[in-house]
């Protein structure tokens, strides 16, 4: 049965890793729900949010293929319950929705977005959530004329204490260790 | 490609003049990038390379040629060929095998060899000219982004855009290729960075913070493995070239020799035991023997020892062993629970884990199970075999050729064989002595691949006698290297198996589209004309009569011999496990 696994993955910062751990996912044909990247609290070290949707034993074999890359110092997959996730949203409304006064202020309010910046032509939104959040926000600003519209791939922590992070400082502070 | 560019490229990447001025420590010496190429190589104990030169990789060809006392480089006559006999090379020394090649099209000529040592784990290092760096992706004369085109077939590959870089990246290319699960690695080396001055000083890696070559065992699996095998009544073993290049022989021998444990090889695994081992039953997979394929779906137990459970071996995999339970030891981790779902993966190298498995398994001899085995082998031996290896009657047969090499050779020549119908034929009636003898391109299936890799493996090993076994149309894809031979006079034996045919391809043909030979019928040109226009002596046959004494002349002359034998057009390789069919449905006919 096919479900929603969020891949972490932990790398040194290396040119082509994007496209190495990319090929993976197309050797197999699994489409990417999203993916996004940046460097983790240790200097140096990048990790990657991957999001499919896939089977359980296909993930596995594929985070285990990950793992192979050189420059990977692990990979872990969980699914949605073991995480805590995030997506944040932008959405580019003209000036003249701020003339419908209160209506917009309560939608805004109902889904704890803010504004980032008003020009004079336009306004930013800004609503940070689950997908679906956003998603139920651009249908109700729909109405206003969104101009635009972008969504961030998801970010993840991961529920269980785990000591990777610990690992990850002693690399930190020491070249000569390796991650065991 | 030897394509020179016209304007030379000039070096815009010199460090500013206060790196001059500091002071060398005694361990460093002034050299250009080229210069660190190959002085790294040397520290690596290179001493033989294979290549092609070209515009872009020209700074090192002109260092290897003031070198050319201590590393020998043998010059193809494509790139394709460089890479298949570093692997023939890598294949029977167990060193990491060089090659090297200029930017672009001599570059993706590479690709072949790269694919098929990655698929088959050789330990090669591949180093390519680039375009400067200033040029990167301009699409200038002959650049091709290889580091790009490889990236899916290297087990690493790293372009070179700094000379300073250079010592550190071929350190970690030869740690890469040959530790852990071995494999292909590929530096490219921009033209710029060859020119560069630096502070040389090699130090070989010795480790890389983000990469485990060798797992710490799990005593625990160990432990259930051990319990799975003592209860075992049927026990079978199958095994790959882990062992080889784990240098496990011993090991393995010692394991199955205690727990008295039947083992069949995939071809890749071939020559790990030697042939005559009472314990060796013979060949998996699609052309192996009736009786492995067989009792692999009526063993209680399965241990893969350094093996991966191709579809080639396991048939239908939904139909494959489901009444055992599966032991795997594999080094590779991305390989256990990849093709075969075990009960007991062991994440290890075989040459540690096997004698902790065999110091906790019980002496057996499992005779009765082991006559199973016997008992089948007996009924390929009359249905098949005999006829095959000793034929009475009509065109000579493949079989009957490789037994007498192999008799002629006692078993202990190195076989070479290249793709098809007569890569079974090699397989199956070979007989080995001692590891490291049987070459093939397994996994890829790469046609062309024996002549060069055949090549290889005579540069590595010069005592011992090289046969490769080649289709008359494997030999047309990389025939051009009969010149490499001319120009070496390197003492190799290649038999040409004439059928006219792409045997294989015809077979399925013959057996699967209602005999319509479409595209494998071959009108060849006259080998021995074209053997001898390359000096090499030559020989057709096509009699019973002269076999043998053909043969033993082509080993008993001094140098290269190239023997034609023309054989049965339309005979057939079986055994046959159909593709789509589970191993227990083998075709004996």
């Amino acid at each position: 049965m096919k479900e929603q696994f969020t891949i972490s993955v932990f790398t040194e910062n290396h040119i082509g890793i994007l496209t190495h751990i990319s090929i993976i996912f197309t050797r197999r044909h699994i489409n990417i729900d999203s993916i996004t990247a940046s460097e983790t609290e240790a200097q140096g070290i990048y990790r990657y949010t991957i999001v499919v949707t896939e089977t359980r034993d296909m993930v596995r074999k594929v985070v285990k293929q990950i793992e192979k890359i050189i420059e990977v110092f692990q990979a872990y997959y969980h699914t949605t319950k073991e995480i805590i996730h995030q997506e944040i949203a932008l959405y580019k409304l003209p000036i003249k929705a701020i003339a419908q006064g209160a209506e917009l202020e309560k939608v805004l309010r109902q889904h704890n977005a803010r504004i980032l910046t008003v020009e004079t032509e336009f306004l930013i939104v800004e609503k940070s959530g689950h997908k679906e959040e956003t998603q139920v926000l651009l249908e109700q600003l729909e109405p206003y004329g969104v101009i635009e519209f972008v969504r961030s791939g998801r970010v993840a922590i991961i529920k269980p204490m785990w000591r990777f992070n610990e690992g990850l400082h002693e690399m930190e502070k020491n070249p000569e260790v390796t991650l065991a | 490609m030897s394509e020179v560019e016209t304007t030379k490229s000039i070096s815009t990447d010199f460090k500013d003049s206060s790196d001059l001025m500091v002071p060398h420590s005694s361990k460093t010496i002034r050299v250009t990038g080229c210069e660190a190429v190959v002085k790294s190589l040397l520290a690596e104990g290179v001493n033989t390379i294979f290549g092609y030169p070209g515009g872009a990789i020209m700074p090192v060809y002109d260092e290897l040629y003031k070198n050319r006392d201590e590393i020998h480089h043998i010059l193809t006559r494509h790139e394709q060929g460089a890479v298949h006999a570093a692997q023939g090379y890598a294949r029977v020394s167990g060193k990491v095998g060089v090659c090297i090649a200029t930017s672009g099209p001599g570059a993706t000529n590479l690709i072949t060899g790269i694919a098929d040592a990655y698929i088959d784990s050789t330990p090669i290092v591949c180093i390519t000219g680039q375009v400067g760096s200033h040029l990167l992706g301009t699409d200038a004369f002959q650049e091709a982004d290889v580091v790009g085109i490889t990236m899916p077939v290297t087990k690493w590959n790293f372009q070179v855009t700094k000379a300073e870089d250079i010592p550190t990246a071929i350190a970690k290319a030869f740690y890469i290729a040959k530790s852990g699960r071995p494999g292909p690695v590929l530096l490219d080396i921009t033209k710029d960075a060859q020119f560069n001055e630096i502070d040389f000083e090699y130090k070989q890696c010795k480790k890389i913070r983000s990469y485990i070559p060798v797992p710490t065992i799990k005593m625990n699996k160990i432990d259930e493995a051990a319990e799975i095998i003592n209860k075992a009544e049927k026990p079978f073993v199958v095994f790959g070239q882990g062992i080889i290049l784990g240098r496990a022989e011993k090991e393995f021998k010692q394991f199955i020799e205690k727990g008295g444990l039947p083992s069949a090889w995939t071809i890749l695994g071939l020559s790990a035991l030697e042939s005559d081992h009472p314990l060796n039953m013979g060949m998996l997979g699609m052309h192996g023997n009736y009786g492995p394929n067989k009792l692999t779906n009526e063993c209680d137990v399965l241990i893969g020892v350094g093996m991966r459970f191709d579809d080639r071996v396991t048939g239908d995999v939904t139909r494959y062993a489901k009444q055992a339970k599966i032991i795997h030891i594999d080094i590779d981790k991305a390989e256990i629970n990849k093709n075969v779902k075990t009960t007991v993966g062991i994440h290890a190298d075989v040459k540690e884990a096997l004698p902790l498995l065999t110091n906790l398994i019980k002496s057996r001899t499992h005779a009765g199970w082991i006559a199973e085995f016997h008992k089948l082998q007996q009924i390929e031996n009359e249905k098949i075999i005999q006829s095959e290896v000793f034929p009475i009657q009509g065109k000579l047969t493949m079989g009957e050729v490789v037994r007498i090499i192999s008799e002629k050779t006692n078993g202990e020549a190195v076989i070479v064989s290249d793709v098809g119908q007569h890569q079974m034929i090699t397989c199956r009636y070979s007989k080995f002595k001692q590891s490291k003898s049987n070459i093939t391109s397994g996994g890829l299936g790469t046609m062309g691949f024996a002549l060069p890799a055949a090549f290889g493996a005579k540069i590595a090993a010069p005592e011992r006698t090289v046969v490769a076994i080649i289709g008359d149309g494997g030999i047309q894809m990389t025939i051009q290297e009969l010149g490499t031979i001319l120009q070496t006079n390197v003492n190799l034996k290649i038999v040409i198996m004439n059928n006219n045919y792409l045997g294989m391809v015809r077979q399925w043909q013959e057996l699967f589209f209602d005999k319509r030979y479409a595209s494998t019928y071959m009108i060849n040109p006259n080998f021995v004309t074209v053997a001898q226009g390359y000096g090499i002596e030559s020989k057709k046959i096509e009699s019973r009569d002269n076999v043998a004494q053909s043969i033993q002349n082509m080993l008993d002359h001094d140098g290269a011999y190239l023997l034609e034998v023309i054989v049965g057009k339309e005979d057939n390789v079986f055994p046959m496990v159909p593709t789509g069919a589970s191993v227990e449905d083998i075709r004996l006919e």
